[in-house]
């Protein structure tokens, strides 16, 4: 379930890199609609640990992961720092929790890497790869594997 | 035929077609009945034909080859050449509805069989009778039409899509001319115009001199001169209208229907040619000439014209009720719904607004208080004509009903008359869509099931034709439809056997008639013995109530043994907002439908009972229901031990399932916007959708269905479960 936007190739090698847990991450710039601060959410009965709840994004229902517990970094403490970037996945559009975002990156194919073994098994299950830039290690989001394809399903 | 810009026009075709056939079916409804007269059948043929010429000009040939045979009859009928029998009526119904298939086919560009055309077609020839040349001229002249097939004016002014047609040539316009002096200083020539108005059809045109004045008070300047010009045919007001478009500001036009008969036979007429253009020149020439007025020689003058005329001072008013009439647009549904969703944006914001204001303390009286008033007013009143404007009549609907309903007798071999009730009710557009299947099933259900044969009926005394009647009304905010037959009505012995048979429900079971009327929706229920081919596919009314429910509606049936049954829905007006109850639970902000609160209790003077470990019931007026924490149910927390400072919520479903909810605080009652969970997110069991709350937080809405499905045991009059043993399965694990 690789999206376009995802192949190394592509021109538009622009993400959005932001923290979670400690550790950094980015996808395409291309999904994402918007940066915008922490609001309460409202919590969802029967839903995934990982669903934080919905907000309202002008008019619409949104529902919010929280990034770190779906990446299995421990579930977020959230308070006013926080970050929801809105996003659009597999045509829907959700919210994902991150501590913060750091930056907007311009990647040259040549700086995106497999995955290497050591990063723990959960968060390779979401990434697609890996890119260096400046001694720091930043892996890259499948944000279809992030949210399951099927949509995000009560349990 | 569909490529680049005709789509526009193939598509304004179609949606043409819908509104043709209506009139169409609304016709051979009314002829049906017998209320139907010469001017019905004129209504009739001019759809078809109309129908027939679109269909020509974009090559749908089998579209145009059997609207072409039907009207071809329905020409001889209006001609008086073959009588409206009752078979022939039937035979009118079959084609019309094989001309929607036809259109229906076309439009999504599908093959449609065949067959039927040539079966009707035979008996549409058989019918004609046996001096069938009209047949010729009519598709000559319907050849003719076909470049006018288009023109969306043909609704509003029928008469135009006759053009081909003689009956009809005797309509025409009475036009009065008066020339403002600036009509003449502007260069303008009255002949050029009665010239132009000459080419639009024969003319008769005559000066009205009478306000010449005598020639010692003559100014030359001014204009004393009007004309009466009568105009032969139905070229369309507007068109005619449009002669004079460049003199409107210096002339007065008033345009009426030309009355014939009230017309004087021996006037002489002056015809629009050039020997109009003395008088018409003369306006300053004739009377500096000295030539005294003489209504005689210059016309047929001003007296015979006015009695000729009704009023000159009603004509106007009439002209503008028949442009008037049924104004309409077409506009994208994606725009309306873009609309909507943006004043539910702003009934949100406002409410936001009102909850800021409130924050700042302001004295009663002040002025922001008051304009707020105002806006939420205004906010309000804009929702409701939004709203309004999804709202659609809900009689094409019953309509198509009455096409299930001839199919139906047919297969059944049962006459039966559709009666339609209240059709002009209008319902949320999304709702009268989803009401199509299972409308469509109650009627055939009625007619199967429910009218007993022939036979039957007339041993019972009842007329040989069975009724099935549609009706609709508003009723305190939802809208209700009952679907009724004068049939046996329900045989409760039977059902009741059936369902202990089927193993629905224990044999002993104490049922009340209601309870037995009920069964008929359980899963699996069918009540004739044997499945017949229309209704029984497996679909019950269990399916229908279920998508009745998920509409918002409620059904319910009230029978008669030997005089009939009625199934009633009642379904909200839109499925865009909804009243609630907004409650506080476990910190949560959630909101319940009011239509399915029964009452508020507080638990302290309320009778609750333990029975078992964390099982609560509640006893009201001698009936016993459970009693759930909506907190828990949804996982927000566990059940409170002490009810004392909750609230009790008495719910009933629309499936007459009853509990009692606890939540922690009423809030308040009000409208909310109803908003998706599902475009983002996915369904939620309970839940039945969310909304925006006042301070921009989402509140979700409870499905009241849904929870008491979850806590309500089984209704004890309803004992056993369809499948005991996965239940047993169940309880054992959760244990």
């Amino acid at each position: 379930m690789s999206q376009p936007d995802d192949d190394p190739k592509s021109r538009n090698n622009e993400v959005v890199a932001f923290r979670v847990g400690g550790q950094d991450f980015c996808f395409d710039i291309m999904s994402v609609r918007e940066i915008r601060g922490w609001t309460e959410t409202t919590t969802l009965p029967h839903a995934q640990s990982y669903v934080k709840g919905v907000i309202n994004l002008r008019g619409s229902v949104v529902p919010v992961l929280d990034l770190s517990d779906r990446l299995g970094l421990g579930v977020t403490e959230t308070n006013a720092r926080h970050v929801i970037i809105i996003a659009v996945v597999n045509g829907q559009t959700i919210g994902l929790l991150a501590d913060v975002v750091s930056d907007i990156l311009s990647i040259p194919d040549d700086a995106l890497h497999p995955i290497p073994d050591m990063v723990a098994d959960q968060v390779k299950a979401f990434i697609s790869g890996v890119v260096l830039i400046d001694e720091r290690m930043i892996r890259k989001l499948d944000l279809s594997r992030v949210v399951p394809p099927s949509g995000l399903e009560a349990a | 035929m569909t490529t680049g810009g005709s789509d526009d026009f193939r598509a304004s075709f179609f949606e043409e077609c819908d509104e043709l056939l209506e009139a169409m079916h609304d016709g051979l409804g009314l002829m049906q009945d017998g209320a139907g007269d010469g001017e019905t059948v004129h209504v009739i043929f001019r759809a078809v034909h109309s129908i027939k010429g679109g269909a020509g000009a974009f090559g749908l040939d089998a579209l145009v080859s059997f609207a072409h045979q039907l009207e071809t009859v329905l020409e001889r009928l209006r001609s008086g050449k073959i009588e409206a029998t009752p078979d022939l009526l039937t035979l009118f119904q079959q084609c019309g509805d094989y001309l929607s298939d036809l259109v229906t086919a076309a439009r999504a560009d599908a093959a449609v069989d065949p067959g039927p055309a040539d079966a009707l077609g035979r008996r549409l020839d058989a019918a004609s009778g046996p001096d069938c040349d009209t047949s010729e001229a009519v598709s000559q002249a319907a050849d003719d039409f076909v470049p006018l097939a288009l023109d969306l004016d043909a609704l509003e002014d029928p008469q135009e899509s006759d053009a081909d047609d003689p009956m009809s040539s005797g309509i025409g316009h009475h036009i009065t001319f008066t020339a403002e002096p600036e009509l003449f200083s502007s260069g303008n020539e009255p002949a050029l115009l009665f010239r132009a108005l000459a080419t639009l059809g024969p003319t008769r045109v005559g000066a009205d001199v009478s306000d010449v004045p005598p020639l010692s008070l003559l100014d030359p300047t001014m204009s004393h001169l009007s004309w009466e010009i009568e105009l032969d045919g139905d070229c369309p007001a507007d068109i005619v209208l449009d002669v004079f478009d460049f003199v409107s500001d210096c002339a007065s036009v008033e345009i009426a229907p030309l009355e014939h008969i009230a017309a004087p036979p021996d006037r002489s007429t002056v015809p629009a040619s050039d020997d109009i253009a003395p008088a018409a020149g003369a306006d300053a020439a004739a009377p500096a000439e000295g030539q005294p007025p003489n209504s005689e020689t210059v016309g047929w003058g001003h007296e015979p014209a006015r009695a000729a005329l009704p009023e000159p001072a009603v004509a106007p008013p009439q002209l503008s009720a028949r442009i008037a009439a049924p104004q309409t647009i077409r506009v994208d549904f994606e725009r309306v719904d873009k609309l909507i969703n943006l004043v539910g944006e702003l009934v949100i914001k406002e409410a936001m607004l009102s909850q800021a204001v409130g924050k700042l303390t302001l004295n009663t009286g002040n002025e922001v208080l008051q304009e707020l008033d105002g806006l939420k007013q205004l906010a309000g009143e804009i929702q409701e004509g939004v709203m309004a404007i999804r709202a659609q009549p809900i009689k094409p609907l019953f309509q198509r009903m009455g096409r299930t309903i001839r199919e139906a007798a047919a297969m059944t071999n049962k006459r039966v008359r559709l009666v339609m009730k209240g059709e002009a009710a209008e319902v949320d557009k999304t709702v009268l869509e989803r009401l199509v299947d299972p409308l469509t099933h109650m009627v055939r259900n009625a007619v199967d099931h429910g009218l007993e044969d022939t036979e039957t009926r007339m041993a019972a005394g009842k007329p040989a034709e069975g009724s099935v009647t549609l009706s609709a009304a508003h009723r305190s905010g939802r809208v209700v439809i009952e679907i009724s037959d004068d049939g046996g009505g329900i045989n409760r012995d039977k059902v009741r056997q059936l369902a202990e048979k089927k193993g629905l429900i224990a044999p002993d079971a104490p049922l009340i008639s209601s309870d037995i009327d009920a069964l008929l929706f359980m899963p699996g229920f069918s009540s004739k013995d044997e499945v017949s081919e229309l209704s029984g596919r497996g679909v019950g009314l269990d399916v229908v109530r279920s998508e009745i429910t998920a509409l918002g509606g409620r059904m319910s049936i009230q029978s008669e043994l030997g005089v009939g049954t009625v199934f009633s829905i009642s379904l909200p007006l839109t499925l865009a907002v909804l009243e609630g109850m907004v409650v506080n639970v476990a910190g949560q902000t959630m909101v319940v439908p009011i239509t399915a609160i029964q009452e508020t209790l507080q638990p302290a003077s309320a009778r609750i009972h333990t029975i078992g470990p964390g099982t609560k019931v509640l006893s009201i007026r001698e009936t016993l229901m459970p009693v759930a924490d909506l907190g828990a149910h949804f996982g927000f927390r566990e059940p409170p031990e002490e009810l004392d400072d909750h609230v009790l919520l008495v719910i009933e479903t629309d499936t007459d399932r009853r509990c009692a909810l606890i939540v922690d605080a009423l809030q308040d009652q009000r409208q909310v916007v109803i908003k998706s969970l599902e475009t983002n997110y996915s369904q939620i069991d309970g839940i039945s959708a969310a909304t925006i709350l006042g301070d921009g937080r989402i509140a979700l809405i409870v499905d009241p269905e849904g929870v008491a499905g979850g806590v309500s045991p089984v209704p004890a009059t309803l004992v056993a479960p369809a499948n005991p043993d996965i239940v047993e399965g169940d309880s054992l694990v959760t244990a």
